[in-house]
């Protein structure tokens, strides 16, 4: 292709390559008006420039080039990288159980992408035990991708499609199931698989890093062993998210799929159980429960695939004078649920009460969550929120408003029928609307007070 | 003929003379061409900025090793390279498993340093420094930075990689009698202090980390320890003529690489002092000289060195020596210990390397660096002080069914480090058969240096995708050029031309002191040689005897001389006046006058008064000499004089 001679340059950059013949893997050596400067020329990002040549000097830094001032470009060699991480084929061991890993993209095995300067996932199961070669004395690790998606980018048919594939794996023996997975929106595929897959037999978690496993520091190698000890080894037969417990390399917890949040845009403890606590803490010498009442491995292949989703669906976040258009727009775009997360116990101003009435009128489904996260609706406290439940708004107790909303998709997906919609909202399938919530349920400490600060002093952040 | 009982003291002694050893002392350009010595430098200078390079925590703030809030744990592992490489010293230190644990203090780190929060943008201060040292070493800046990573398994940065990013290539200094070309120079973060590696934990603390650095490297162009010493005076000079980096202790590092002819680079690292390379870089190439001795004697007893192999046993506890104190007090913590013949390896333990240190100091090195065994970890047939005994000895040769040519080894250890032990000791024996490790080596003090870890290669790099590339325009570098500081080498010349004496160039230069000196010769019209001797004598002796004191820089001696300009006052006086200044850097000129006994009077009035004292000479007259006369007199009106007449003057008038 001729093309890759020249990859990811254009304008100028491109214009200046050709005119000295010169291309991608090429090693030259370039006169410009600020010296001379040798090395091979890389492919550049996509989303950059078109002033600089990119160049690896031999001493294996990586520069740019002001194609502004190159004079000459010499070709003195030439040799294309490949990368690739080793694949060696993962073994087969009798005793260990079989583990199915289904990819969806993320980044829990990734190489270089030179298109986008970032990076993209590595998945064959040879490529994987290649990273991780530990993982061959957890389980017997076989992969399937079913697509390559950032999370942001997972919805509804993803979950579908997800849900049916691991119906399928259950049907088969697969002892337990791990789901490759971005971990921007993790709780959310995490409460779709809770819904759409109901009785497993098998653990399934959800996995992903924090932290992309091109860099030695990485969260990804030992995330992907907790997983695969859960999946393989756990008696937890549930929807499970497997992410670090504390930021040091030492356990992770087991989140139940419907009370689970990403609450750090960058941390690697970035997964928190809301509400509640933890299923369990994970380290490769197996899971150990936190919770007694989970729902139980078994050895039968019974399980209840449920597919359905209704996409018109949405969610409003409240804030301070929000006008009623904003719902009156999604009412005449067709939206048919309406998840709005509202202040405090549950409250939205006075003036969006007549679109909330118009709203109920169409037969839209409405209904109210906290942007405390921590706690349950309210509605009886105060009279606003007597009159939005007259109005038609029904208040979700504690479910978190991402599951509300993967939950109102779903059921809408199942009936039209309101009134069996507000049954399927309000019947927790597991735990996404618990009873009570424990005294130990809701713990941010805050730095700075003396006895906080010892007890982080003492224990491993 | 009977056979004299081998003496591992003499065979030291012998392999020292075999290869031709001298000490640096003796030793001639001669000497160095002989075995080929050859160096070059990374010289690593921290910059002085408000804030860290790639987060918004203050630089330049220290915490003691036990100050910390929070601690954080991390494990290192290996990834590929740009190229799909596996690196070297990756592999190696994923073998070792270390924990790595951080201190982190909340003044001093936050979440980016310990690789929690994405890099905020590149400190633009920082990069401008970088860009004005890099035109100053006359480099060809680059078009656009693109920030790297740099793998360290070592855990010294909790992101596993060191982000760095070359500002300039291919540049030169100016030594005395050469040039020396530089091949890069790279703005990158500064890693963690190592508090302690015990066994399989590393505990570091974070308050260096993240501190903008810049790295200097130079082609491997010295030909003796001294030009190594002199290059990175000059690189050190160079960076602090801008007034704009770091001067504290561990403020300039440097990695030195070295090799001899058929040897090895290899890069001692982090050398705090420039005063330690000449050492040092002597006993590295001559350790390398060493070596490729071991490696002709191995190869000529050892053929098949393919599959060349150590025999190594576990004797059951009977059969292990008696009576051995280190021994016994690893048999108490419950160490397995096992025994080793080194088939060949007779009189290569004891093996000249280094003064005082054998091959066997690389086996025990390597062992506590790669298999995480703390030393003592080891015993040998060959040492100086021979502790196991010669019954035992032959009793463990016999377990071993050794041969006469074979050198043993016992060694201990957990039980789960002995495997790796084993291969560490079997690997590097085996590289004894090709010459000379790729490896980087700590330095001590004394000249000699140890294994530190082997040698990583430029496939640790990866481009860094979480900062996006900066342009740098000519039209921003043009503006840089117009003011830059003067060219050290040119700094050099001034201070020729000046007749300052040469002692003092050295204090000078690392104090970027010129500017001051300059500037008190133009504007007060004061000589450089004066100024140039106040300082770095008096005032360099003041420093090490009182230490430093808050308050007091540089510029107080300019202030000084003004002073003593607008006052008219003989110069001489500023030594003493310096010496109250320095010590209260708060107290005005007038009262430090009054408190030298400063009394103003004329020259005449001074001259009156030589009369009269002469006669009470005359009258004491203590030497037959005919200049004590005046010795006696200038000794009696010294202080008079001080600040009013210059004492050459004065002893004319006498």
């Amino acid at each position: 292709m001729a093309d890759d001679n020249f990859q990811g340059y254009k304008g100028l950059a491109l214009e200046t390559l050709k005119k000295f013949n010169a291309r991608v893997w090429a090693k030259v050596k370039v006169d410009t008006t600020r010296g001379v400067f040798e090395g091979t020329i890389l492919p550049r990002a996509e989303n950059t420039d078109d002033m600089h040549l990119v160049m690896k000097f031999f001493t294996g830094y990586n520069i740019g080039v002001d194609v502004g001032t190159i004079t000459n470009i010499e070709e003195l060699g030439y040799k294309k990288a490949n990368y690739k991480i080793p694949e060696k084929e993962f073994p087969y061991s009798k005793e260990l159980p079989n583990v199915k890993l289904l990819g969806t993209g993320g980044t829990i095995a990734s190489r270089l992408d030179y298109r986008t300067g970032a990076v993209i996932p590595a998945f064959s199961p040879g490529e994987l035990y290649g990273a991780v070669p530990e993982l061959a004395d957890i389980c017997n690790l076989t992969t399937e991708k079913l697509f390559g998606v950032f999370s942001e980018n997972m919805g509804p048919a993803q979950y579908k499609e997800l849900a049916i594939a691991i119906g399928k794996e259950i049907e088969k023996g697969t002892q337990g199931i791990i789901i490759g997975h971005g971990t921007d929106t993790m709780h959310y595929t995490s409460a779709a698989l809770t819904f759409m897959v109901q009785n497993s037999p098998i653990p399934i978690v959800i996995v992903g890093s924090q932290r992309s496993s091109d860099r030695p520091s990485s969260d990804a190698a030992l995330n992907l062993m907790h997983a695969a000890t859960a999946a393989g080894h756990g008696d937890i037969a549930e929807t499970m998210v497997c992410m670090f417990g504390p930021t040091s390399d030492e356990y992770g917890f087991l989140h139940r799929g419907t009370r689970v949040r990403k609450m750090h845009s960058s941390y690697r403890s970035t997964f928190r159980t809301i509400g509640d606590t933890p299923l369990a803490t994970v380290t490769r010498e197996g899971v150990f429960p936190i919770k007694q009442d989970y729902k139980r491995r078994r050895t039968d292949k019974n399980v209840t695939i449920l597919p359905y989703f209704e996409e018109k669906v949405g969610m409003i976040y409240y804030y301070t004078n929000m006008q009623p258009d904003m719902i009156d727009s999604m009412v005449d775009n067709g939206y048919k649920g309406i998840i709005i997360i509202g202040t405090g116990l549950g409250h939205v101003n006075k003036p969006l009460y007549p679109a909330i009435v118009r709203a109920a009128e169409k037969g839209v489904a409405v209904y109210m969550t906290v942007q405390t996260l921590w706690g349950y609706v309210h509605m009886f406290v105060y009279d606003t929120g007597r009159d939005l439940m007259a109005k038609g708004v029904v208040p979700a107790e504690n479910m978190l408003p991402e599951v509300a909303y993967i939950k109102l998709g779903w059921a809408l997906g199942q009936t039209n029928d309101l009134e069996k919609v507000k049954e399927i909202m309000l019947t927790p399938i597991n735990d996404e609307i618990t009873l009570r919530e424990p005294y130990n349920g809701y713990l941010i400490y805050q730095g700075g007070v003396p006895e906080v600060e010892d007890f982080i002093r003492k224990f491993h952040k | 003929m009977t056979k004299l009982p081998f003496n591992p003291r003499k065979n030291y002694e012998d392999t020292r003379e075999a290869i031709g050893y001298v000490s640096r002392k003796e030793a001639t350009q001669k000497d160095y061409d002989r075995i080929g010595f050859m160096s070059g430098l990374e010289v690593h200078q921290q910059l002085k900025t408000k804030e860290k390079l790639f987060c918004h925590c203050p630089a330049g703030i220290f915490q003691k090793p036990d100050e910390y809030d929070a601690e954080v744990i991390r494990h290192m592992r290996p990834t590929l390279s740009e190229l799909g490489e596996y690196d070297g010293t990756a592999l190696m230190e994923f073998k070792t498993r270390k924990e790595i644990v951080y201190r982190i203090s909340n003044k001093t780190a936050c979440t980016y340093d310990v690789d929690d929060t994405p890099p905020f943008p590149l400190n633009r201060e920082a990069l401008g420094i970088a860009c004005e040292i890099s035109l100053l070493s006359k480099l060809n800046i680059v078009g656009e930075v693109h920030i790297t990573r740099k793998q360290y398994l070592d855990g010294s940065i909790p992101t596993g990689f060191q982000r760095t990013a070359i500002i300039g290539v291919e540049g030169e200094i100016q030594l005395k009698n050469k040039k020396v070309r530089l091949i890069q120079l790279s703005l990158e973060e500064d890693s963690c202090r190592e508090v302690s590696d015990i066994g399989h934990q590393r505990i570091y603390r974070t308050d260096r980390l993240g501190m903008p650095l810049i790295e200097t490297v130079t082609y491997p162009e010295f030909k003796n320890p001294d030009e190594v010493k002199e290059g990175a005076d000059y690189i050190r000079f160079l960076n602090r003529s801008t007034g704009k980096v770091a001067t504290g202790i561990g403020s300039t590092r440097a990695d030195v690489n070295v090799s001899c002819a058929g040897g090895t680079r290899v890069e001692i690292k982090g050398v705090a002092h420039n005063r330690w390379m000449p050492e040092l870089t002597h006993n590295e190439a001559f350790r390398q000289f060493a070596l490729l001795r071991i490696k002709e004697v191995m190869n000529k007893r050892v053929t098949d060195t393919k599959s060349w192999k150590i025999h190594a046993i576990k004797p059951a506890p009977n059969d292990l020596p008696a009576g051995i104190p280190l021994l016994n007090e690893v048999k108490a913590i419950g160490y397995p210990v096992y025994i080793i013949n080194l088939p060949g390896f007779g009189g290569m333990l004891s093996h000249f390397l280094q003064p005082e240190m054998t091959f066997a100091d690389e086996l025990t090195n390597r062992l506590k660096v790669i298999a995480c065994i703390e030393k003592p970890n080891m015993l040998h047939s060959e040492m100086f002080d021979d502790t196991v005994g010669k019954d035992n000895w032959t009793k463990i040769r016999q377990l071993l069914a050794a041969g006469e040519q074979d050198a043993q080894v016992i060694l201990w250890g957990p039980e789960a480090d002995i495997p790796t032990a084993l291969e560490t000791v079997e690997e590097r024996c085996l590289m004894a058969f090709t010459g000379v490790p790729n490896e980087t080596r700590k330095s001590f003090e004394n000249g000699t240096t140890i294994f530190e870890r082997v040698l990583p290669g430029a496939d640790r790099m990866y481009p860094d995708t979480d900062t996006a590339p900066i342009p740098l325009e000519d039209k921003v570098l043009d503006e840089m050029a117009k003011h830059l500081p003067i060219v050290t080498a040119e700094r050099f010349a001034q201070l020729r031309d000046w007749n300052v004496p040469e002692d003092t160039y050295t204090y000078i230069l690392k104090n970027n002191l010129v500017p001051i000196i300059e500037r008190a010769q133009n504007e007060l019209g004061i000589p450089a040689r004066f100024t140039a001797t106040l300082m770095a004598h008096k005032l360099n002796h003041m420093e090490r005897q009182i230490g430093p004191v808050q308050g007091f820089s540089a510029e107080k001696v300019y202030d000084l001389l003004a002073f003593q300009k607008s006052c008219n006052l003989d110069l001489e006086i500023a030594k003493k006046m310096l010496w109250v200044v320095y010590r209260h850097p708060e107290r005005n000129f007038e009262t430090v006058l009054a408190e030298v006994d400063y009394k103003k009077l004329s020259q005449d009035e001074i001259v009156k008064m030589i009369p009269t004292l002469l006669e009470d000479y005359n009258e004491i007259r203590t030497s037959k000499n005919d200049g004590a006369g005046a010795n006696w007199v200038m000794g009696k009106l010294r202080k008079e004089a001080l600040g009013n007449v210059a004492l050459k003057e004065l002893r004319g008038l006498i």
